[in-house]
């Protein structure tokens, strides 16, 4: 029978324990019981300020663990622990014995102990519902009538008081930042980058107070007066101590183990506490007497946990534990890693300061400078991703031209081995070559196979570089015909004014080109406005399904799809469709994209099929181009009891608009008319959800073999601001996307992410905004029904035969069989090896 | 329609102009199937309509291009290349189609069957 083990805590180390057994107990020794305080599953506390600043408690979920050997106590904490006995009870009632106990409680906000600290409006901030309290404050201060600005008061000056001191300003109160220490984030940074730091904090708008303390929070006609030490009075709406951590080892002090002199359940080197079948993880355990307020050694602890309770060795290295920190704080890089401080005998700093360019960086190397400890930058922390993994490792270069602007820049082939390039997840180089070499070759399968990339991304370009560095990064020409990315033909198609292929792949390119390069040089011509695509040469690059309009089904037959705008069609339009299948017999289904497929059409029978359509005011759906499918609706507030805005009119709009754009791939969107999002347009390339204040704005969401939720990019914008930042973001992402990239590969590909998008289209950090919103308003103006392009031309009707000889006669390899009572094709002597058949042969990197 | 010569007889398909450079199209020629191409130079390759690998009759649909130089036609079904000149597939050296005799005469495009 499987033992049982408790996990006393749901934070993010907890339920890191609780997947790393997932992952190693595969004969299920353990069943496992997670005891959570707070009454929410677990999430990413280190983002927890993207909580005022659009993520939602699902964005900041962590993946939920769907086990039936894990059973989810949330809400209800431990209060007592009887070691004797081996069991807990918890606040409700419930008594559970263990075989194994881990205390994973993590930390309890330090509140310095000042006179009217428990006062209203006076807030930590930690947990979501601190967050939602928070708000809610905040929302009444912003509501309060009368004259002047809301502020707040934010007790610490470290990471967590900044991070506080934005989420005020993003909640529409003036922070003043309080500090104790001479510096901001005194840990991390030294006096020079704490002074850089907090002049461009200052910049922001922002006060600043260092080396004084809160000495009294009172009351004064409804608001709050912090009285600092030395004698200024500072008036406030709320009060946030932000100022620090502590251990939350209560539980532990109850029963009488041993805690740190500074707090903290003492455990040795495998986290065991000095009972053995108690283990304590996370920011909660004194590993050696020190405890760590990082997720990265809790995680290292959790693993080790998970190891042990398997019968495993493995145990902690107090001494290679990464204290290494990179973030954006208010749009200031900071980051710190090493002996920032320079605590080593002997240790020599090297700095660089440009206070014009808002940089500082220093590295700490050792008295004979030839290795590095550690390093502080500010500013720009773009180096942080090479320079962090050197820590301990021989300096490749001179150090002042290591972090000098213009100096050396360094490639993973200078770190060793044994450099950890994720620090999050302990993961060294020495790991990542052999998961390349053992088949890992884009930055999705090192990021699955090994972890790494997987926290706080700062590693991203680093595994880049090493997937090129090991030679396996696909080079990104697109065939062997020209040496180039698509987005590059983009530019040089673009740049030069080409008009054909022939022009191009005699100017940029050899040969004459093939099933690869053609669609993608067919789609930047249409991208750019070069009329129908079936004109003149443009023709012969087409894909058989857009060189037909329709698509190729396995027996050469084609299938057809009207546009249905937002999948809302009248009765009227039902029949048509209904009768068209009839009469040509056509198999019919409804697709997912809310409209409905017609298949089993052979070639000559298109023009007829479609001259139906046409008159009866259906144009092309486009399911045959690369290019916008559907805009999915849920039925909005027409109908809906819930809905708060016209989701199905939006979008018919957006359909419209964006009907017939040819892309890098096909894009898909969704409209939901209130949060329940009955659409599902997160999982669309973009997607939009009615708020009672306007719209909420989602790219690079997939369904499909690699699921993904979109991410939110604006919200609670009115209709137009909408419209501009999807025409933006779709121009952006045709001309830089890969050919057959996705947007949310695209996305996920994009050096800086989402902040780099949102910089790019909504904040026009390239100044090309105003370009591509001009290509879109020349796509709309220029949008023309391809089909009834066709039907009106002879020249492109002629190519609608059966037989180039005998225009009328059927092929005669086509044939059907019943099923359901609907066509479907003739099974063929070689289907069933079909379905084993490996097909990618067309991949792109495979044939070369 | 038809003239004998050297053994084959040719039938005309259609007229030099009726074909797309860098396209294909079907005939219909004594019941075969037969996939006609005009490459950008101007010569014209016959080889058999039917993809051996999913069985429809679609490579005068497929992308017209070079692999290497070589002139090829990639399936639209799974996108093997076969070669336009002798039909044999280059993704999968187990597999090829017929080439069939073809020429221009006097702007008819003919294909010749023994």
């Amino acid at each position: 029978m499987a033992r049982h083990l408790v996990v006393v805590g749901n934070g993010m180390v907890g339920h890191r324990l609780v997947s790393a057994m997932q992952d190693r107990d595969l004969d299920r020794h353990w069943r496992i019981t997670v005891l959570g305080e707070e009454s929410r599953l677990a999430y990413d506390r280190v983002a927890l300020s993207a909580y005022v600043d659009g993520s939602s408690e699902e964005d900041l979920r962590l993946p939920e663990i769907d086990d039936p050997q894990v059973e989810l106590r949330l809400g209800d904490p431990v209060v007592t622990l009887d070691r004797d006995a081996r069991r807990v009870v918890t606040a409700s009632g419930v008594e559970l014995t263990y075989d194994a106990l881990v205390l994973a409680t993590g930390s309890v906000p330090f509140v310095p102990p000042v006179p009217g600290r428990d006062l209203p409006n006076c807030f930590v901030y930690r947990t979501l519902d601190d967050l939602d309290a928070i708000k809610e404050a905040a929302a009444a201060a912003v509501a309060r009538p009368g004259p002047g600005r809301r502020s707040a008061v934010v007790v610490g000056g470290g990471l967590l008081g900044l991070e506080a001191a934005r989420a005020m300003r993003l909640l529409g109160l003036s922070p003043q930042v309080v500090e104790i220490a001479p510096r901001l984030m005194p840990v991390q940074v030294d006096e020079g980058g704490g002074a850089l730091l907090r002049s461009l904090v200052e910049k922001q708008d922002m006060a600043v107070r260092c080396g004084v303390a809160v000495s009294a929070i009172g009351e004064d006609r409804g608001r709050l007066v912090a009285t600092l030490s030395d004698g200024v009075e500072l008036d406030a709406d709320l009060v946030v101590f932000s100022a620090g951590i502590r251990a939350a080892d209560s539980l532990a002090r109850g029963c009488g183990l041993a805690v740190g002199e500074r707090g903290g359940v003492l455990v040795d080197a495998t986290c065991r506490t000095r009972d053995e079948n108690i283990w304590a993880i996370g920011e909660c355990a004194a590993l050696e007497g020190r405890t760590y307020g990082l997720v990265a050694p809790g995680y290292a602890m959790a693993e080790v946990v998970a190891d042990r309770l398997l019968g495993g060795q493995a145990s902690m290295q107090p001494s290679e534990l990464d204290m290494s920190t990179k973030l954006k704080l208010l749009g200031v890089d900071v980051a710190s890693f090493g002996d920032a401080h320079a605590a080593t005998d002997g240790a020599l700093e090297v700095v660089v300061n440009d206070p014009v360019a808002g940089t500082y960086s220093k590295l700490v190397v050792s008295d004979d400078a030839r290795t590095l400890l550690g390093g502080v930058l500010v500013g720009d922390a773009s180096k942080y991703a090479t320079l962090r993994p050197l820590v301990g490792s021989p300096l490749p270069a001179d150090p002042v031209a290591m972090i000098a602007p213009g100096g050396v820049e360094l490639g993973a082939d200078a770190l060793p081995d044994s450099a950890q390039i994720c620090s999050c997840n302990a993961v060294t180089k020495g790991a990542l070559v052999r998961a390349i070499g053992d088949g890992a070759h884009d930055v999705a399968a090192l990021k699955s196979c090994t972890r790494a990339g997987t926290s706080c991304g700062s590693c991203l370009p680093m595994l880049k570089n090493l997937l090129v560095q090991q030679g396996v990064e696909v080079s990104k020409s697109v065939c062997e015909h020209f040496a180039h990315s698509r987005a590059e033909l983009f530019q040089i198609i673009a740049g030069a004014g080409i008009r054909t292929f022939s022009e191009l792949v005699a100017s940029h390119g050899t040969g004459r080109g093939c099933d690869l390069c053609k669609p993608v040089v067919a789609s930047i011509l249409a991208s750019l406005g070069g009329g129908h695509i079936l004109d003149g040469e443009q023709a012969a690059l087409q894909d058989t399904n857009d060189h037909f309009l329709a698509n190729m089904q396995r027996n050469g037959t084609y299938s057809v799809v009207p546009r249905i705008p937002g999948g809302e069609i009248t009765p009227a339009g039902l029949i048509v469709i209904g009768e068209v299948a009839r009469d040509f017999g056509l198999y019919t289904k409804i697709t997912g994209g809310q409209r409905i497929d017609m298949f089993g059409a052979r070639v000559e029978q298109l023009p007829q099929i479609w001259k139906r359509l046409v008159d009866a005011g259906f144009e092309s759906g486009h399911a045959y181009g690369k290019s916008l499918r559907t805009v999915k609706s849920c039925v909005g507030s027409s109908w809906c009891r819930y809905g708060v805005q016209d989701s199905v009119g939006m979008a018919v709009m957006l359909e419209l608009r964006y009907r017939g754009l040819r892309s890098p791939h096909k894009f898909k969107s969704g409209v939901s008319g209130c949060a329940r999002e009955c659409a599902e347009a997160r999982s669309k390339d973009f997607g939009v959800i009615a708020t009672e204040n306007g719209w909420n704005l989602y790219v690079g969401g997939n369904g499909g073999a690699n699921p993904r939720h979109a991410d939110l990019l604006v919200q609670d914008v009115d209709t137009d601001e909408l419209v501009r930042i999807i025409d933006r973001f779709l121009m952006f992402y045709i001309r830089t996307a890969d050919r057959l990239q996705r947007t949310a590969a695209w996305l996920q590909a994009m050096e800086g992410g989402l902040d780099h998008l949102r910089e790019v289209v909504v904040e026009d950090s390239l100044g090309i905004c105003a370009d591509l919103e001009a290509a879109m308003a020349a796509h709309v103006e220029n949008y023309a029904d391809e089909w009834r392009g066709v039907l009106e031309d002879p020249a492109k009707l002629e190519r609608y035969v059966s037989f180039v000889n005998a225009p009328d006669t059927p092929d005669p390899t086509i044939s059907f069989v019943t099923e359901r009572g609907q066509p479907i094709p003739a099974p063929q002597p070689g289907d069933p090896v079909l379905v084993g058949t490996p097909v990618p042969i067309g991949m792109p990197g495979v044939r070369r | 329609m038809t003239a004998v010569e050297t053994g084959l007889t040719w039938h005309t398909v259609c007229a030099f102009d009726r074909l797309q450079p860098e396209r294909g199209v079907a005939a219909l020629v004594d019941g075969v199937q037969i996939a006609i191409f005009r490459l950008h130079d101007g010569s014209v390759h016959a080889i058999g309509n039917v993809d051996p690998i999913s069985g429809a009759a679609v490579l005068s649909r497929g992308i017209v291009g070079d692999r290497g130089g070589v002139p090829v036609v990639a399936s639209p079904i799974y996108k093997q290349a076969f070669c336009l000149v002798d039909g044999r597939c280059l993704d999968d050296p187990a597999v090829s189609v017929a080439r069939f005799a073809v020429r221009v005469d006097d702007h008819r495009v003919q294909i010749g069957l023994p």
